[in-house]
């Protein structure tokens, strides 16, 4: 190895070392200093700044755009775990002022209206590291060769219903196990297939694992959930609309980070989940219209 | 010799896997009693608000600080190194056991996040003591230590970046995220002498 006599800055490994950090963590969505000090003493890994959670852009509809960055200074300004926010898919003008704010990640977020149809951003030519959703893996596949440090189910967002998180998770974990078992030509065909690159569809069967981190998100809105999102394989959790829009959010959110860590203990994650008043009112995904699937947003 | 790495959150997989590739037992310690039989603890990267918050939940501290205090080798890297801090400058539950002042998120938020290498004459003991790829994520950094406690380490502006005090040690940065098994060897050796004692 060549030697660094000077410090490299948003390298791949520094970039895809802070997502490493995060695992067997909670990130939490809040739209204040308040939610966010109440999010870090409950032992939030992170926390994701935004102006509404899922649920109220869900809600209020119109153009759901990147928070005002007054707000995300503000959340920056009250904890000391790292501050995450949302851009619109393609909008790079967005992320470039995430980035001039001095986020430590930025989510190129299907909840936010898309701001290009056609492409991503391209995330290898920025400093800070990116998380994008993913439905399977050829998605998750495709945003890693585009430079995302971390991939998330996409789940669907504001809903409390962890059905779409659970899909999204099996599809690439399955996906993965497959892989195991196939030959290098049929790894050539199954790449064209999925449309993901064949060297990463090569790395990922090497690995066992996807080459990043992989956390779930999208409908989480108990412990219970969150533990079953680890329990299929996966290496964190996103929680939106779940904690803020429930009766006791501090109970929850604790609730919550003591359920990822001991998703293995039935005991534990009985007792943590008793008593924490009402969750936040759920919606019957198969309820909602196409153009309501935030999910089907990217590609 | 097995050694225990805190799985509370954070990287500790990726200690799981050099200390395996060492030939090394490992147990995954989440509850006081995933302690027995430890010879020594790691304490990997991750939010030190977090795992103080879960180390004091469900009752691993005190057991921590006693085994510590009978000589069992703790090795905090980054969230862990302040973990093992006497001083991190804002209340926050840790194990307080090193006499260091650590300074959290000292270098910036991330985009302040870097890789370097550093000349560690120390690692001189377990046979090579060329250059150490050194990675360093929303890093902490050492602003003093006390009179028991030794440098390893410095960036070329003098700061202190690992430190050892007797058989604890301390690394801002993560050798786990490295293919280089130097420091993981390094501690061994310490776990070693500690149980030849």
């Amino acid at each position: 190895m060549k030697q660094l006599a000077q410090r490299v800055y948003g390298t791949v490994i520094v970039k895809r070392g802070l997502a490493q950090m995060l695992k067997g963590g909670v990130i939490m969505d809040v739209v204040n200093a308040e939610q966010a000090q109440i999010a870090e003493e409950a032992g939030a890994v992170a926390v994701m700044a935004l102006e509404r959670v899922p649920a109220d852009i869900r809600a209020h509809g119109g153009v759901a755009r990147m928070a005002d960055p007054e707000k995300i200074l503000e959340i920056m300004g009250a904890v000391t775990i790292p501050v995450m926010a949302k851009c619109r898919i393609g909008h790079y003008m967005e992320a470039k002022i995430l980035e001039a704010l001095g986020v430590d990640f930025i989510d190129e977020s299907e909840v936010l209206t898309p701001a290009d149809e056609q492409y991503h951003v391209n995330k290898w030519e920025f400093k800070v590291p990116f998380v994008c959703g993913a439905r399977d893996l050829g998605e998750a596949l495709r945003r890693i060769a585009e430079g995302a440090a971390m991939i998330r189910s996409k789940g669907e967002a504001g809903t409390g219903n962890v059905v779409e998180a659970v899909r999204h998770a099996r599809a690439i974990i399955g996906a993965i196990r497959r892989i195991q078992g196939m030959g290098e030509e049929e790894l050539v065909a199954y790449a064209r297939e999925i449309g993901a690159p064949y060297e990463l569809v090569l790395e990922t069967r090497r690995l066992g694992r996807l080459p990043v981190v992989l956390f779930a998100a999208g409908g989480i809105a108990t412990p219970a959930d969150a533990a079953l999102m680890m329990w299929l394989g996966m290496d964190g959790v996103f929680v939106g609309s779940g904690i803020f829009k429930s009766e006791n959010p501090y109970k929850r959110a604790r609730a919550i980070v003591e359920a990822v860590t001991y998703w293995q203990e039935p005991e534990i994650l009985a007792m943590v989940s008793r008593n924490l008043g009402e969750p936040m009112y759920g919606i019957d995904v198969r309820q909602l219209t196409e153009a309501q699937r935030l999910a089907l947003r990217g590609w | 010799m097995r050694i225990g790495v805190l799985g509370l959150q954070g990287d500790y997989l990726e200690h799981h896997q050099v200390l395996r590739r060492l030939g090394v037992e490992t147990v995954d310690v989440r509850l006081p009693s995933h302690l027995e039989g430890v010879d020594g603890l790691i304490i990997p990267g991750g939010e030190s608000t977090t795992v103080g918050v879960l180390a004091e939940r469900y009752g691993l501290i005190e057991p921590l600080r006693r085994m510590a205090e009978a000589g069992m080798p703790i090795w905090g890297t980054c969230a862990g190194m302040i973990f093992l801090a006497k001083d991190v400058g804002r209340p926050q539950p840790v194990l307080g056991l090193m006499d260091i002042r650590v300074r959290r998120n000292a270098f910036g938020r991330q985009i302040d996040s870097f890789e370097v290498d550093l000349e560690i004459p120390a690692l001189a003991r377990v046979g090579d003591s060329r250059p150490f790829h050194a990675v360093f994520i929303r890093a902490p950094w050492i602003e003093a230590v006390g009179p028991e406690v030794e440098a390893l380490a410095r960036l070329e502006d003098g700061t202190i970046v690992a430190a050892q005090q007797r058989h604890l040690l301390a690394t801002a940065f993560h050798p786990e995220l490295t293919d280089d098994t130097r420091f993981h060897r390094y501690f061994l050796e310490i776990v070693q002498q500690a149980s030849r004692r």
